[in-house]
């Protein structure tokens, strides 16, 4: 019994020496799920392009709840992975308590801004996106009507429908932009039925284009969108293949290079500091491929190529929502 | 408001009451036979998971459809056997099978597909075809009628009007046939039934079995009618609502119509319109999708109407030595 146990003891250590001798970098997704073809999914790509080229292995965890945030972080703390980069505002909270009693370990939080000495910030400049995609949807629709249908409730997801209001509304302030919530609760970025019931109420009041910030409840938008013959807009990864001719683009963000430059880094990963990832950084933008060629006149991409230009060089300032927890347009 | 809207809110109504009904009936007859199930929720879920994986495999709804019943009756068997078989408690039975669903759908979808439980986006075949009921178009013309049998009752798919279908087949089994007066004395009461010589332990699991069976039409409309593919966690508390649903409607199928009907058409009011304004005060989205629960406590703490559920429900029974 007792050799037995100090086995499994000498066993226990030496599994803990080695994970700290390797030094992994660690990712960790929100909940929504690594392969909901958004956002975390972007994250996966930048983790996957950086395995691929230098031959590296890293961690990885999927959330199951909220309440398993802190449990998490401090695990992966513990077995010794650095960096740690977590996708999610949610994390903010959690990560300002934790990071404090791990100095050597380096965080990278993406989509929130967090202080703290061993702790780099992300914030993409989710307005900027979804202006650009606001003046497409503003250009492409025929019925002067369009949708925006956001997961759950939250000052985030609030960015995004201001900053497609302020796009839509820059091609002709008389569009009216009709905004629905899937919910307030998690479940929200989970509901494809509802998703798609809300397309369809957008529709049935005269909608033709609708853009979907929602995780998970956007592919039944996007679903929706395509049965009824209207066209749909994607968010944070490429989502154009979904329904190939019926999306009109996604509002990208690039999560994955956000994630690749942090895993590149390593342990050497500069923090204390806050990456803004705007359209001058490349960081936010629509995509174009062929798969929504045939949707895209050149008059669009001009606008759109224009629109992204002036913003880059600060001539035209988009809104941020966060800013005064307001939106100028409706 | 016009009656175009009105229309159109009735019709997603319809669509949205669907699944409820089929979770609310499916319920009504395993509790009427004295086994609570709050596991209506997993059922639905393994079903849809099954309908879109084998949906996205074969191209056929119908043998979806098929893989959503089975897998909704082999959850059904493990209930039945920890709650009628071994006389286990039936809340933690459903519990389980809530929490098993949950994590099978997503850890085999994962190994299937590798899309992270989500299953490949289905199309053509592999859904449900709307179906245009005869005469739809040439009533068109007809003032108010016309439109409301064109756009609220055509064009939708086969699991609705099964559903609805289903609602007085339910009553007639219940109220006219012999198993249907069976099946409600066992839930009341078995001791007597198993005195007429009648075996309780098979008409529980009659009753399971067709608990089984409906869900997994539940399970087979959410992922190919209303949506295309599973996504994981799709239900959405709807088997919750359902539960809420057979509440309020006192364990009666008309009833049943009616509370899942109300509720369906709460849903597509809040997805209409957000925030309703009613001049002093605005009614925010939270409230009504939070309403059917409210209701619900209501009816049961017994101010509007009582809830009388089967006396014998929740009980394993056990034969007197």
């Amino acid at each position: 019994m007792t050799f037995l146990t100090r086995l499994a003891a000498s066993a226990a250590l030496l599994a803990l020496s080695a994970g700290l001798a390797a030094a992994d970098p660690a990712l960790i997704y929100d909940l929504g799920g690594k392969f909901d073809k958004s956002f975390n999914e972007a994250a996966y790509a930048g983790a996957e392009k950086w395995k691929a080229e230098t031959g590296g292995t890293y961690k990885e965890l999927e959330m199951q709840s909220e309440a398993q945030r802190e449990q998490a972080l401090r695990r992966l703390a513990e077995t010794g992975a650095n960096p740690i980069v977590m996708t999610g505002f949610a994390f903010a909270e959690v990560l300002k308590k934790v990071a404090p009693d791990y100095p050597d370990t380096r965080f990278v939080i993406i989509d929130s801004a967090v202080e703290g000495a061993n702790v780099q910030s992300n914030l993409f400049a989710d307005e900027q996106g979804s202006y650009l995609a606001g003046v497409m949807a503003g250009m492409a629709t025929k019925t002067k009507t369009v949708g925006f249908i956001g997961g759950m409730d939250v000052p985030l997801i609030r960015n995004f429908a201001c900053g497609y209001v302020q796009g839509v509304k820059s091609v002709d302030p008389a569009i009216k932009v009709l905004q629905n919530m899937t919910g307030t609760t998690p479940a929200a970025w989970n509901d494809p039925v509802k998703g798609g019931e809300l397309a369809k109420a957008q529709k049935a009041q005269g909608a033709d284009v609708i853009y979907a910030a929602a995780g998970g409840t956007g592919i039944g938008v996007l679903q929706a969108a395509a049965d009824e013959g209207i066209l749909s807009i994607g968010v944070d990864s490429n989502q154009n293949h979904l329904h190939p001719g019926k999306v009109l683009t996604s509002a990208i963000k690039r999560v994955d290079t956000a994630v690749y430059d942090a895993f590149k880094a390593g342990t050497e990963v500069e923090v204390g500091k806050t990456n803004i990832w705007d359209v001058a950084h490349d960081g936010v933008g629509v995509a174009m491929d062929d798969n929504n060629k045939p949707l895209v006149s050149d008059e669009m991409a001009k606008a759109v190529e224009d629109a992204r230009a002036k913003i880059a060089s600060g001539e035209l300032k988009v809104v941020n929502y966060n800013t005064g927890n307001a939106c100028p347009v409706q | 408001m016009d009656y175009a809207t009105v229309l159109q809110i009735l019709d997603s109504a319809l669509r949205l009451m669907t699944p409820l009904l089929l979770a609310c009936l499916a319920g009504l007859f395993s509790e009427r036979s004295g086994i609570f199930d709050i596991g209506l929720e997993g059922k639905m879920l393994i079903a849809a998971f099954a309908a879109g994986a084998a949906g996205a495999l074969t191209g056929s709804v119908w043998l979806g459809l098929g893989a959503a019943v089975l897998a909704s009756l082999a959850l059904a068997a493990i209930h039945g056997m920890t709650a009628i078989t071994f006389r286990g408690n039936q809340l933690i039975s459903g519990v389980a099978i809530n929490f098993l669903a949950s994590g099978l759908t997503v850890l085999l979808g994962q190994s299937w597909f590798g899309l992270g439980g989500r299953t490949p986006a289905l199309e053509g075949g592999a859904r449900f075809a709307t179906i245009t009921l005869p005469g739809a178009e040439a009533l068109r013309g007809v003032p108010v009628v016309g439109p409301l049998y064109a756009e609220v009752l055509s064009g939708h798919t086969l699991p609705v009007y099964v559903a609805l279908a289903l609602v007085p087949a339910t009553w007639w089994l219940l109220y006219r046939t012999r198993f249907g007066l069976r099946l409600r004395a066992v839930g009341d009461n078995p001791a007597s039934v198993d005195t007429a010589g009648v075996s309780v332990v098979r008409l529980r699991w009659a009753a399971v079995a067709i608990t089984g069976v409906l869900c997994g039409l539940a399970g087979a409309y959410l992922a190919a009618g209303l949506s295309a593919g599973f996504v994981k966690e799709m239900t959405a508390g709807r088997g919750y609502i359902a539960l809420a649903a057979l509440i309020f409607a006192n364990w009666m199928p008309w009833r049943a119509l009616g509370a899942t009907f109300l509720f369906g058409l709460m849903e597509a009011v809040a997805n209409r319109y957000p925030e309703i304004d009613l001049g002093p005060v605005t009614i925010p989205s939270m409230f009504m999708s939070a309403l059917p629960y409210i209701l619900t406590v209501i009816i049961l703490a017994g101010f509007i109407g009582r809830a009388t559920p089967p006396r014998a429900g929740g009980e394993p029974y056990v034969k007197e030595r």
